[in-house]
């Protein structure tokens, strides 16, 4: 028997089956990678063991014993504790204070300093990262340092099982990279791990074996290195996606966004490019090297320092409220934080930026719904708040917002981050027919098979630097690389 | 959807909390006087409310309306004293009350300092203000002209008769409850306080949304403050302290949520009267005024934990 048996989970919320009869295994010692698309059940399966709802039907199993989690804090005191793609730490507690939040150590009734040091400075020794300052408060530490801390914080309570769930969403590519080793170092320490991802290349990176849901259900599994990327597809979506970026023959035209010499108050350095109407352009590089920054100087957000912006007609540095009329939009890497106001509608979020001074419930209705359809979103209605919808539904009403506006110039900065490979489809079938519509196409992506997917010409930023857009055909993964980490 | 339930509820409440005082107390509180009464003590706190629930559904808070207020009778019976004509006179109250408003909203913008501190310091200065130009003392101008008339009611007839302020009140209310709903700048608003870096993403002109929402307070505060002077038949500095707290409960037990993006004008206006009908009824039935309190604050804290309560159910 395995260390950590779920079986036959079975879950309800209302009238919707969430999962039904869905089995797991995971050994000590292995990382086993949990895929399928968002809405399959992979979520509500890792809160059914890390106690946060209680399942339906089924039995979970931890070192033969029955695991009846009560609550996260009682999951994770058993030995179950869960890493989730927003950090649970305090920014203004110290590092030793965060790791021991909630089993803080005392004596005489006061806090035992130097026990509580120890606990997690050997926490922190066992990931590899024990030259990470205790005393520090946690805030003043880039994300990949937070995660470590809250990865500490469950060894210090003695969990063997540790479920990460889309662990690198916002990490760097080098931040990444330490994270697979933190998770090598876990396996050789003899703990259960369960990864979810989207991302094949990572599940091939640390994955022993895998398992598929689809609809609430198994829908396949096995050791991860017998699998191709294609046949792992196919089970998610339960079809063959014959080819997950379409590619049409796209005629640019004239220069529609034309940079030169553009810097940026930190960042971007130096970035000079043309992105013509009707082509897709794509920035490469790592995060942390200016990309975001680059688009959002060209919009606005951000103040341009130095250097030439021209927009269409628009020579210089506008507002973004200047950008929308001038008919440029963007698409916010940040979802939640920036590109949506979640609590507001899928019709007011959509229309925010071509709103008329009278507002009629009809023609937002109307046009909300063209949008809706024309991007398959699935919601109840153009008056469901966006909170409700899944990530990638989330991500096509932000993008739905470009459309209804009609922008010429798109700059979409990270389009697939975090949503599932259907919704991906699709959006990279939405940036082929605009760029087809002759509209100029600038997209940030960390994410290398899709760049080379989507694009017509790549250039690469290293260290707030843009090198010359080469042709699609000139690059590969191990090129864009090595540019982006300035080897080359 | 949402906003209809909210709204139902309130009705529901208020009317619940009429018939329970309506059978303690009898005729002496259903009586058309009484009816009258509770109207006229609706109207400042109601004015102000109007204007506090832009501020709030754009997550901020204006803590100086109090003081506002009373700086502006003061305003308005000062120039009257000094020899200006009522129509004068009142030209310079809506100064000092947009202007006020403009100064709230110019410094949160401008030196980027949370509402709350901004207008914790401009309660204060208003106040100040409102003493040093009165010299600490009431004015009671020889004729206040029409502004006098607002809050009057025919009074001895058994028919119901509504002073004009109430009328006042209820046009204010009309026009900003469309303006919420159905115009950009109310859409702009409610979007400010939802996600304020997705609206500035947009092209929301937030800085401008913001100094607007707070100068729609300051003119609130005018009309509010005109309708004081009636009441009084003066200006007076010490006037309405404490305002803010009436109006910021009657905000938040009409649904708005201080965190932003959500609240109605005709729940605040709801909560205004629910606030009322507490007070009257606890007074006609002879409770101190420490009761009065205790129950207005279980109230409020009710109010909010049973919005709670629905929004959790719903999610």
């Amino acid at each position: 028997m395995a260390f950590l048996e779920l079986r036959g989970i079975g879950k309800r919320f209302g009238a919707t089956v969430a999962l039904e009869g869905v089995d797991l295994s995971v050994e000590t010692g292995e990382v086993h990678a949990l895929v399928g698309e968002n809405g399959s059940g992979k979520s509500t399966l890792m809160r059914v063991l890390a106690g946060v709802v209680s399942r339906d039907a089924g039995s979970i199993l931890l070192d033969g014993r029955s695991f009846e989690p009560r609550d996260p804090g009682h999951a994770r005191l058993s030995g179950v504790a869960m890493i989730h793609q927003e950090l649970s730490l305090c920014d203004h507690l110290s590092v030793v204070d965060n790791v021991l939040l909630g089993m803080e150590r005392t004596r005489l009734g006061l806090l035992d300093s130097s026990e509580q040091e120890r606990i997690a400075r050997s926490a922190l020794d066992r990931l590899g990262h024990g030259d990470i300052d205790l005393s520090v408060p946690v805030g003043r530490y880039p994300i990949s340092v937070r995660q470590t801390i809250e990865i500490a914080r469950a060894l210090a309570v003695g969990c063997r099982v540790i479920v990460f769930d889309e662990p690198t969403s916002s990490l760097t590519l080098s931040d990444a990279q330490r994270l697979f080793s933190i998770i090598d170092s876990l396996r050789a320490d003899g703990h259960a791990v369960v990864y979810i991802s989207h991302f094949f290349d990572e599940v091939r990176r640390v994955s022993d074996r895998f398992t598929v849901l689809r609809d609430g259900r198994n829908a396949g599994g096995g050791v991860t290195k017998e699998f191709t990327d294609e046949q792992i597809i196919s089970m998610m979506v339960g079809r063959e996606i014959a080819d997950l970026y379409p590619r049409s023959a796209h005629n640019p035209g004239e220069v529609a966004l034309s940079l030169h010499g553009l810097s940026g108050m930190t960042k971007p350095a130096d970035a000079t490019i043309e992105v013509r109407a009707g082509e897709v352009l794509g920035i490469s590089g790592l995060a942390g090297a200016g990309r975001t920054e680059l688009l959002r100087a060209v919009f606005g957000l951000d103040p341009v320092k130095r250097g030439r912006v021209k927009l269409l007609a628009h020579v210089g540095p506008a507002s973004p409220a200047q950008r929308w009329a001038q008919g440029a939009g963007m698409l916010s890497e940040d979802r939640k934080n920036e590109g949506l106001a979640l609590g507001m509608t899928v019709a007011e979020n959509t229309l925010l930026t071509t709103l008329p001074p009278w507002v009629s419930p009809g023609w937002e209705a109307r046009a909300a719904q063209s949008s809706i359809e024309q991007l398959g979103i699935k919601t109840q209605g153009p008056h469901q708040p966006v909170h409700a919808l899944s990530g990638g539904n989330q991500q096509k009403v932000a993008l739905a917002r470009l459309l209804a506006h009609d922008a010429d110039v798109y700059l979409l900065d990270e389009p697939t981050r975090g949503i599932d490979v259907a919704s991906k489809e699709q959006i990279y079938q939405l940036i082929d027919a605009v760029a087809q519509r002759g509209k100029a196409v600038l997209v940030v992506s960390s994410y290398l098979p899709e760049l080379l997917g989507v694009c017509d010409r790549i250039a690469v930023m290293s260290r707030g630097h843009l090198s010359p857009a080469l042709p699609v055909a000139q690059w590969s993964q191990e090129s864009l690389m090595h540019e982006a980490v300035g080897s080359a | 959807m949402k906003g209809l339930k909210n709204t139902i509820g309130l009705v529901v409440a208020l009317a619940v909390l009429y018939a329970v005082f309506a059978f303690m107390i009898g005729e002496n509180f259903t009586s058309v006087l009484t009816i009258e009464n509770m109207l006229k003590n609706s109207t400042i706190v109601g004015l102000v409310a109007v204007g506090m629930t832009f501020v709030i559904v754009s997550a901020g808070i204006d803590l100086s309306v109090g003081s506002m207020v009373a700086f502006v009778t003061v305003v308005f019976a000062f120039a009257l004293e000094r020899g200006a004509g009522v129509a004068m006179a009142s030209l310079w109250a809506l100064v000092a009350g947009v202007g006020a408003g403009l100064v709230n909203g110019a410094l949160i913008v401008g030196l980027r300092i949370t509402p709350f501190i901004v207008t914790l310091g401009t309660l204060l200065m208003l106040r100040g203000a409102a003493k040093g130009l009165s010299g600490g003392n009431p004015i009671y101008p020889d004729n206040s002209g029409w502004v006098e008339s607002l809050m009057l009611t025919k009074g001895g007839s058994d028919a119901l008769s509504i002073p004009p302020g109430v009328w006042i009140l209820v046009a204010v209310a009309v026009l900003a409850a469309v303006a919420l709903r159905y115009t950009r700048f109310g859409r702009h608003t409610v979007a400010v306080g939802s996600n304020e870096q997705a609206a500035r993403l947009c092209g929301v002109p937030v800085a401008r949304i913001k100094v607007a929402v707070y100068s729609l307070v300051g003119v609130c505060a005018v009309l509010a403050g005109l309708v004081q002077v009636s009441l009084l038949t003066g200006g007076d500095p010490t006037i309405q302290e404490g305002l803010e707290l009436q109006v910021i409960a009657a905000v938040v037990i009409g649904g708005a949520s201080l965190a932003g993006g959500t609240g109605s004008i005709g729940g605040t206006l709801l909560g205004v009267l629910i606030m009322e009908v507490i007070r009257t009824g606890s007074s006609l039935i002879g409770w101190p005024n420490w009761v009065q309190q205790i129950v207005t604050g279980a109230i409020i804290i009710v109010a909010v934990a049973l919005d709670q309560v629905r929004h959790r159910r719903a999610a």
